[in-house]
């Protein structure tokens, strides 16, 4: 273009936007330098290993205020953040594509139902919905009154109680067994897909099921679940969701399921009809169109503006700092507040942020680039 | 093509159910918002409003009370109460440039000095200090005129940046320029917009000579502009990408130099195409202002927030998220139903947009 003929001129802008950045940086590097100085704070990372005073709630990792480090705080905070994010992503998904075919369903009233669902809460903020949600689960009942949904599950204002299987030895190897009989079935059944019977293309799925029920059979290991129960004022045993994280990933999956909905709807809608009668003619059962032929047209559409919504939410989870979650930013927010290491608290919030954005990004990219490949 | 008996069995079915839930539902809404409600309580003899009426409804009614007590505070926040009609104008001031905005019939350049008036005369009303009228100090400020001025201000002002980006993204032959664009986008879309608000609450003064004190308002909307800049710059550059290449061509055909031709030929054209997205972009950054309550910036959603928290008024938060819920959606939705008749008309080809005279 025009810049690049002139050359010297083109290198003078170069050199006129990177010098405004250095200098920028520069004036802003010493004014902080000299604050801290004047404060005594020293830079770096040291905090990480003194001990944290930092009361945490729930966490996946052990942790002791006032013993364990700030470093294993964040760490906690993370893991929060994932434990909220992952699910969310996984529930949205699911519940995203039934609004999204729900929208284009023949039932005139579901379909507007599921219209009105998406419009309601795309236009509302976020934060707003989430406290509305918290306000909600601190209004339950105390847990001497706790509503039981189903036997040995309590919901209370104490939050969720739900049993909990004690993991034994033998189930790792079930896992195991598990995920092996996936693959094997996912293999079979890319195999098996064109094939005449229904009875062999089913047959494709039995190592899901034939694989841990063998293992299982093999290890034997004892099913112990530790059921919840009142004790005093509160519950003992089970496992537990605190309110703040049920008010969380609720938020959170109720918002995200209303813009999945669109990408589900919009992809699905851009599938012409003539794609479902040529597979049709071909002779293809009508699964086999929906998976060989539609589906792939359809996820090359839905797959990059989901990854943005899988983006979106592990940002959104941010928001849980003002329902009292614990998650990363929540923790590093304490842990500046109280060490005075600012400028080292957002750095830290800001890389692990990034790191979770390119992680997603690599990986869905990486599976459309696939899809692209498969549909040629 | 009829569908089978079965099968219209079937949606009968789910339509009916479907009903009887919705039914209920209305129902039980109409008998909480409505039939049980409270909306008024008598005045004790401090002249403090008496709740008991409404804590004897809980659960069954509404308590509207609480709205009609706090309603001038959940929309101007703590700005002097005498002087409230300056920030309402200010609200009326904004949606009349919404409403002339979204207007392709005004669509020309004089709009960005009708913008730049508005936003003048904005921070005239809301600071004073001029023309006889009294000044009223930023951290006074709050409610509904913040949200609006959080996420127009950081349009406006994150526009001239975002184009910069765009065009730097696109450069060729100014590879450290198209460095510095990505890195600056991907930055900003990698982090959430709540560790931008941090940065511009606890690092930002770190970063400034002594002496030079930043209002936490002004911070915010700094952080904002950061912000929308990015996101911006995306919907630019699809404006960009989506005019083919014979335009940039042909205006050096004609010996116009790369400004004028960005000027006078590309922009224009680019930007007229990205106005729907340009408008869904803005309901998204006019419903993430409700962060800045993180910080501690009396916006709409703080302001909201606070009033749940006095104690005579605690436990009917549900009616103040009503009345919060209602503003944005009424902002949101009008904005989105605009945005999507704009992207109607300018995908027909037979019913162009008037010309710019």
């Amino acid at each position: 273009m025009a810049v690049a003929a002139l050359r010297p001129r083109a290198l003078l802008w170069q050199a006129l936007a990177l010098g405004v950045v250095a200098g920028v940086i520069a004036v802003f590097s010493i004014n902080a330098a000299h604050h801290l100085a004047a404060r005594h704070i020293a830079t770096g990372f040291g905090f990480l290993s003194a001990a944290a005073p930092i009361p945490i709630g729930e966490s996946l990792i052990s942790y002791t205020p006032s013993v364990s480090t700030y470093g294993r705080a964040l760490l906690i905070g993370v893991l929060n953040t994932l434990k909220v994010a992952i699910p969310g992503c996984l529930l949205a998904t699911l519940l995203g594509t039934l609004v999204g075919i729900a929208r284009l369903s023949p039932i005139a009233l579901l379909a507007r139902l599921a219209a009105l669902y998406v419009e309601l809460l795309r236009d509302l903020p976020l934060l707003l919905q989430l406290l509305f949600w918290y306000g909600v689960f601190q209004t339950l009942p105390a847990p001497r009154q706790a509503m039981r949904p189903l036997p040995g599950v309590f919901l209370s204002n104490r939050g969720l109680r739900i049993p909990d299987l004690v993991w034994q030895p033998g189930f790792t190897g079930v896992a195991f067994a598990l995920l092996g009989g996936i693959a094997l079935s996912f293999f079979l059944a890319r195999r098996t897909a064109l094939a005449p019977g229904l009875a062999v293309r089913l047959g494709a799925f039995l190592p899901v099921l034939l694989l841990p029920a063998a293992t299982l059979a093999l290890y034997r290991p004892a099913f112990r679940v530790d059921w919840p129960a009142l004790h005093g004022f509160n519950f003992q045993g089970g496992a537990s969701l605190s309110p703040e994280y049920a008010a969380l990933l609720t938020g959170l999956v109720l918002y995200t399921t209303s813009y999945v909905a669109e990408i589900v709807r919009g992809g699905l809608a851009a599938v012409a009809r003539g794609q479902w009668e040529a597979g049709a003619a071909l002779g293809l059962p009508r699964g086999a169109v929906l998976r060989l032929i539609v589906l792939p047209q359809a996820l090359r559409l839905i797959i990059p503006p989901l990854t943005s919504q899988y983006l979106n939410l592990v940002k959104n989870s941010s928001l849980a700092v003002a329902i009292g979650y614990q998650d990363l930013v929540s923790i590093a927010d304490t842990t500046l507040n109280q060490t005075g290491q600012a400028i080292e608290g957002v750095a830290l919030i800001m890389a692990v942020y990034l790191s979770i954005s390119l992680t997603i990004s690599l990986a869905m990219n990486f599976y459309n680039a696939r899809l692209a490949r498969q549909a040629g | 093509m009829r569908s089978s008996l079965p099968v219209r069995i079937f949606s009968a079915a789910v339509t009916l159910a479907l009903a009887l839930i919705l039914l209920d539902g209305l129902w039980h809404f109409f008998s909480w918002a409505i039939v049980h409600a409270v909306w008024s309580v008598p005045r004790g003899a401090d002249g403090a409003p008496d709740t008991d009426l409404c804590r004897a409804a809980i659960g069954r009614g509404a308590c509207w009370a609480v709205i009609g007590e706090k309603f001038r505070f959940i929309l101007f926040g703590f700005y002097p109460h005498a002087l409230q009609w300056r920030p309402a104008i200010v609200v009326a001031l904004f949606v009349l440039l919404f409403a002339l905005s979204l207007n392709p019939r005004f669509w020309r350049p004089a709009l960005v000095a009708v913008w730049l008036a508005v936003l003048a005369l904005v921070a005239v009303l809301m600071w004073g200090g001029v023309f006889g009228l009294d000044f009223v100090a930023a951290d006074q400020w709050g409610g509904l005129p913040i949200t609006l001025i959080l996420a127009t201000f950081g349009l406006a002002l994150s526009f001239p940046l975002a184009i910069l980006v765009a065009l730097g993204r696109r450069a060729s032959g100014l590879p450290m320029i198209r460095w510095l664009a990505v890195a600056y986008v991907e930055l900003i879309r990698g982090v959430p917009l709540i560790s931008l608000l941090f940065m511009a609450s606890v690092m930002l003064p770190l970063f400034l000579p002594e002496g030079i004190d930043i209002n936490k308002l002004l911070r915010a909307q700094l952080a904002f502009i950061l912000f929308a800049g990015a996101y911006l710059a995306e919907v630019v550059r699809a404006g960009l990408q989506a005019l083919p290449r014979g335009q940039q061509e042909a205006a050096a055909a004609l010996g116009l130099s790369y400004w004028q031709a960005t000027r006078l030929v590309i922009l224009p054209q680019a930007l007229r195409h990205v106005i729907p997205m340009l408008v869904n972009t803005f309901i998204g950054f006019f419903k993430d202002t409700s962060l800045v309550l993180i910080i501690g910036i009396f916006d709409l959603m703080t302001t909201g927030r606070t009033a749940t928290l006095e104690p005579r008024w605690q436990g009917f938060g549900n009616e103040v998220y009503l009345l919060l819920a209602a503003i944005y959606f009424a902002f949101c939705f009008t904005m989105a139903r605009i945005s999507r008749l704009l992207e109607r008309r300018l995908n027909e080809p037979h019913l162009p947009i008037e010309e710019p005279a």
